[in-house]
């Protein structure tokens, strides 16, 4: 059971084979079997499961099932689940019971789906390893002495173990594609403002966006399908139709020009990883794409943006944190200036103090325009960096990360050496537009990520080029040891 | 980037943030390395160019002044610290 895709998991419950609440258990079983081992949960809701696994198992009796429903899955614990431990990785929300649902949330309980429980993250998204979480790092299934990527590393390495087919993440810098690079399996972060932010705990609010994370890219368009859309409880949700991503999986790529970015593919790139993803182009060559070879001149300057950015925005969004409506609040304030900090400075880990000061410096009096008026106007040439080359190609490739799965503990100590991690992911959150991430092979036994980078809007068009490439290679169908 | 051990005390004043007296040379030397990386930025060519605050300079859109929204005030005080008469409980303030 656990080995199935969703698609498969949907065509054995339409047919009969075998009923939902068999499909949560077989999963619920695999969960307390490894999650010790992985650390991927940090909130496991098994009565809730086999409740909506019933609603499921009638819904398809009925015939009023659509093909989510009965599938399980687990949502990174950024998405508000009423009445469920919404932590966020962070000490400050360990007591939060979200009084309502995110957006993507109930569109996909709608679905018919069924909840599993809320995956590990780094605090509040911030991180690229997962070691930031309040609740301790999470193992990689490849290597359990590496860290899954981050910050959706539960979602990742939760997928790629086999203890969920599929499960929400976010992505802000990258947080989908470099844990999916680093377990071996497939994520997409769609375009700003084409799944609902409602719900989804802020971190950098022009950045963020939630996405899917799978074996497959098909699954993904599955997930995806129900996920996208126009929201009116978002105000950056946009309004855009959302085509059926399923129905143009099998596509061809004849003709279909795909763009090398030279910044991207310099001497500094690690020989092994590129010449994984010089056969993956070629695999595209052979299908009857075109290559040709683009620049992205101010792609350079994106890591530096994002760390003006990001922080600035994040100091803003986690002033709500006070100690006073929800959340942390320290023992025996003496007024209330100290219940602020008191709270703050317990209820916070280090990466997320160092971002919110940072932010809090970029924007403070004196240094606006130096850093963040700064960092608006880079942000700008990046992107129009991005649509110059769209007139020229209709997709790009990356790498996904600059190595593979690093040691757990080896990049802790420097925060500017952490960062680096994202040199390939940030530059497509700036811009805003979609990037998926999908296994390409293996470096020293762990899997290496590349990233099909389109324009706005295109999720369709990158889903079906990655399921291209997904139906000559079985990258995606590989099991870490000791999980099959 | 230079920056001083009393400069990060006023930052994290500003942020409302404690931090603890052993910490704070490890935020001064971790916050000055990120300032080295951000001073990349200066080598951007940048003039007349417009600052990017969303990814598609999309503007605020409004909806109709109708209520949608449901009184939830018992749920949400549900979750806060210290509630009393209806009220959120903070340190007086005023003497």
């Amino acid at each position: 059971m656990h080995d199935k895709t969703i698609a498969e998991i949907s065509a054995g419950l339409q047919g009969g084979k075998f009923s939902s609440v068999e499909v949560a258990r077989a999963f619920l079983a695999r969960i307390s079997q490894f999650n010790e081992e992985l650390n991927c949960f940090i909130t496991v809701t098994e009565d809730k499961a086999i409740a909506d696994a019933r609603a499921a198992d009638k819904r398809i009796a009925h015939g009023t099932a659509g093909p989510l429903t009965g599938i399980p899955i687990g949502h990174k614990d950024i998405f508000c689940t009423r009445s469920i431990k919404t932590s966020c990785g962070s000490k400050m929300l360990d007591n939060f019971y979200s009084p309502y649902d995110a957006t993507v949330v109930s569109r996909l309980q709608d679905s018919g789906m069924v909840m599993l429980g809320k995956l590990n993250m780094d605090e509040f998204a911030m991180g690229s390893s997962n070691e930031t979480s309040y609740y301790g790092p999470v193992r990689n299934p490849w290597d359990l002495t590496a860290v899954p990527g981050g910050s959706s590393g539960g979602s990742a390495a939760a997928v790629a173990a086999r203890l969920v087919p599929v499960s929400t993440g976010t992505d802000t810098g990258g947080s989908i594609r470099q844990p999916a690079s680093f377990c071996g399996i497939t994520g997409i972060k769609p375009t700003y403002g084409r799944v609902s932010r409602y719900g989804m705990i802020a971190f950098a609010s022009s950045l963020d966006q939630g996405g899917p994370l799978s074996r497959t890219a098909e699954d993904a368009a599955m997930l995806l399908q129900a996920m996208a859309g126009f929201d009116p409880r978002d105000s950056t949700s946009v309004d855009h139709p959302v085509p059926d991503y399923r129905a143009s999986l099998d596509d061809g790529v004849e003709g279909l020009t795909i763009g090398v970015p030279s910044e991207f593919f310099d001497q500094d790139l690690d020989s092994e990883i590129a010449a994984l993803l010089e056969t993956t182009i070629a695999e595209y060559q052979r299908q009857g794409a075109n290559v040709k070879e683009v620049s992205l001149p101010n792609v350079g300057f994106s890591v530096p943006v994002y760390y003006v950015v990001a922080p600035a925005e994040c100091s803003s969004n986690l002033s709500r944190f006070d100690g006073v409506r929800f959340g942390h609040r320290c023992e025996d304030p003496d007024d209330l200036l100290d219940l602020y900090t008191r709270s703050r400075g317990e209820g916070f880990g280090a990466e997320v103090k160092r971002r919110i000061l940072m932010g809090t410096y970029a924007l403070s009096a004196g240094y606006y325009d130096a850093y963040y008026l700064r960092a608006q106007k880079v942000r700008r040439l990046i992107s129009q960096d991005f649509h110059n080359a769209f007139e020229q190609v209709d997709v790009l490739v990356a790498p996904t990360a600059p190595s593979v799965a690093f040691g757990i503990g080896e990049k802790t100590s420097d925060p500017v050496e952490m960062y680096l991690s994202d040199i390939f992911t940030i530059a497509v959150n700036l811009a805003g537009i979609p990037a998926l991430s999908m296994p390409v092979g293996f470096v020293d036994g762990k899997p290496v990520g590349m990233q099909l980078i389109g324009n706005f809007f295109s999720e369709g068009r990158l889903l079906n080029v990655a399921h291209r490439y997904q139906g000559v290679t079985d990258w995606h169908l590989r099991c870490p040891n000791g999980f099959e | 980037m230079d920056l001083s051990i009393e400069d990060v005390k006023k930052i994290s004043a500003l942020a409302r943030i404690e931090i603890e007296q052993q910490d704070i040379d490890g935020y001064v030397r971790d916050l000055a390395g990120i300032l080295g990386l951000v001073d990349q930025l200066n080598s951007a060519e940048t003039d007349e160019v417009t600052p990017m605050a969303h990814p598609m300079d999309q503007v605020q859109r409004l909806r109709v002044d109708q209520v949608t929204e449901q009184d939830q005030r018992e749920l949400f005080r549900s979750q806060a610290p210290q509630v009393e008469s209806g009220l959120y409980l903070v340190p007086k303030v005023i003497e």
